[in-house]
């Protein structure tokens, strides 16, 4: 189990991170979605890997999962959540504003440049 | 008081959220609110300042469950100065926001208090995932703030910022996953004492979480390799914004300061102060760069930024340093530069509202309309901030020169006299020609409001202060300094079952 999950996490990272590198933001931000995904799993094997434990105390159990990376990787589903959001209402203002979904766009470049 | 210790949290997050009550009302209200709220949080801060200068660090378990386990604040002397440094700065650039700055997007007033709450709850959490948390609250407020008016420029750093933060955010979380991982708990001070006594087989694990923690810092406070988006994100910033990034960058300073001293600091067996080394050069680097990126902006908001960029240099070099001397100077400096350069962003606005169609490029133009007024003000700033006496910075960067062993003189008093040179050339020449070589004033064109002007002089008018007082802040500094120096007495404090300070 601990194979699958680490490959799981490690490929979802890999493409993340290639789609964040693109110069267009809905790639971008589904990069940066995959990466949240990645950490977030990555984040709930922090406590270790246990099938069938308890997380809150009870009587006459012995195995117990730590609670505690789930609580974690909730505040951290959480808060990727809201900013996925927010960057796709944020991208699809930049293409709004400057006409072009390109991240780094050269047209605004060159206008800066001409006006200073 | 025993409940002293949250407030500067929880007044923020009252009055942000009661800004969204009736948000299509008149802005005067929102406004006093606003300005009473965090004039309160001065005071609150002063007082925190004083509970924290009688040496003691004292704790606010919340729900009262004792650490390790529950969630704490913790104050001791740098936490409270930091505090205190945000609210000031705050202070001033929310006076010069009411003006009008706040009138041109909606939710100004609202996400400003959020960002002060986020600031505050970084410098005084005592728990690494309670950090992130912060560290979130702030820059979601801090995306929002940056693109505060609207425009191209704006969406587009905006759109950087965000992007390169998230990155920042999920790298954050998987050092905190391998942290925890290794060492089983979030509180910074057991994170220590855990590390301290760690199976040699973990430790490569480790310390690659240590680096990758290094690295997000080292994004949140600009460092070389990463300060790409600074000059860029705070030029285009509105004024009252970029003035309270000002505190940004530190606030990664500050995470670094924290976490290399007490979780990486002398008991942590053999990887006590690794990160120290690595910084030095990384900071020599950034000091060097920031000086040719002064020399070079056409823009006099890019030359802030570029100035902030010198004085993040600064302070990571006596963060690398890592003795009282130096550490207590640093945080001098960090007094000076978070507050003059906050007022130097205000000021760029200033006269780039009164030169009209120049704005703030760095060309002959048409004069500012009150020469006299903003000139001297751009004269006390230049002076301040580039290092001359008699004013703080001389000052702040003595004390760090003064804290260079003879190793490391060469390399700091080169680069810290030539990019100090680098910043008088670059704001003597952009001083005379906007004021100088201008052409005729608009006599009808507009003033400094006095809210403006009060911000204005609140920010500027520190260095003065500062310098005046030198004398009692650096008592505090060189004290704050040697606590943070001791982790032992931190872990103490927290952790021993006879502490008291938890409530």
């Amino acid at each position: 189990m601990e194979a699958l999950f680490a490959t799981v996490t490690g490929f979802l990272a890999a493409s993340g991170l290639y789609l964040a590198l693109r110069g267009r933001t809905f790639p971008v931000v589904v990069g940066l979605t995959l990466l949240s995904y990645a950490v977030n799993l990555f984040l709930f094997s922090t406590g270790g890997l246990t099938t069938d434990g308890a997380a809150v105390i009870q009587a006459g159990k012995t195995h117990y999962a730590d609670p505690l990376p789930q609580a974690l990787v909730l505040t951290a589903i959480v808060i990727g959540f809201a900013m996925t959001a927010f960057s796709v209402i944020l991208a699809m203002r930049v293409r709004g504003d400057q006409g072009s979904d390109q991240v780094n766009d050269q047209r605004v470049e060159d206008a800066k440049e001409e006006k200073s | 008081m025993q409940h002293l210790i949250i407030l500067p949290i929880l007044l923020p997050l009252f009055t942000g959220l009661a800004m969204l009550i009736k948000r299509d009302a008149t802005m005067q209200p929102r406004r006093t609110i606003s300005l009473v709220s965090t004039a309160l949080l001065v005071v609150i801060a002063i007082a925190l300042v004083i509970k924290s200068s009688e040496g003691q660090i004292s704790y606010y378990a919340l729900g009262d469950w004792q650490p390790p386990f529950g969630i704490i604040l913790v104050l001791d002397r740098l936490s409270a100065l930091m505090v205190c440094l945000t609210s000031v700065l705050a202070l001033g650039s929310l006076a010069y926001a009411c003006a009008g700055d706040d009138k041109k997007g909606s939710n100004f007033h609202g996400l400003f208090q959020l960002q002060l709450m986020g600031i505050n709850g970084a410098f005084l959490t005592g728990d690494m995932f309670n950090l992130f948390v912060f560290f979130e609250v702030l820059l979601i407020a801090s995306y929002s703030l940056l693109m505060h008016g609207g425009g191209k420029d704006r969406t587009q750093a905006g759109f950087h910022y965000v992007a390169l933060n998230l990155a920042g955010s999920a790298m954050f979380l998987i050092a905190l996953g391998v942290l925890y991982g290794t060492t089983g708990t979030l509180n910074m001070a057991d994170m220590g004492l855990r590390i301290a006594e760690l199976d040699p087989e973990r430790q490569g694990l480790l310390k690659a979480g240590a680096f990758l923690l290094l690295v997000v810092f080292g994004l949140k406070s600009a460092i070389l390799p990463l300060y790409f988006w600074l000059p860029r994100a705070y030029a285009s910033a509105p004024a009252p914004v970029a003035a309270l990034f000002a505190i940004m960058t530190k606030v990664g300073i500050y995470a670094i300061l924290r976490v290399y001293t007490l979780v990486f600091g002398d008991s942590a067996g053999d990887l006590a102060n690794f990160a120290q080394p690595w910084l030095w050069w990384f900071a020599l680097a950034t000091i060097a760069l920031g000086g040719i990126g002064v020399l070079s902006a056409r823009d006099l908001r890019t030359q802030v930024a570029y100035l902030i960029l010198i004085s993040v240099g600064t302070l990571l070099a006596g963060v690398s340093m890592d003795r009282v001397a130096s550490l207590s100077a640093l945080l001098y400096y960090m007094l000076h530069t978070t507050l003059v350069s906050g007022g130097l962003f205000l000021l760029a606005d200033a006269i780039a509202d009164q030169r009209g169609k120049a704005g703030a490029r760095i060309v002959p133009g048409r004069g500012v309309t009150q020469p006299a007024l903003l000139g001297l003000a751009y004269f006390v700033g230049a002076v301040s901030v580039v290092g001359l006496p008699p004013l703080s910075g001389a000052i702040g960067k003595a004390l760090l020169l003064n804290a260079a062993q003879p190793g490391e003189q060469p390399w700091l008093w080169s680069l810290l006299l030539l990019s100090s040179l680098a910043g008088l050339v670059a704001m003597g020449r952009s001083g005379s020609t906007v004021f100088w070589k201008a052409g005729k004033p608009d006599a009808e064109g507009p003033r400094l409001k006095p809210s403006m002007l009060a911000g204005l002089i609140l920010l500027l008018g520190a260095s003065p202060l500062l310098s005046l007082f030198a004398g009692p802040i650096t008592e505090f500094t060189q004290a704050s300094a040697a606590q943070l120096l001791d982790p032992g007495a931190y872990t103490q404090a927290i952790l021993a079952p006879t502490a008291g300070g938890g409530s």
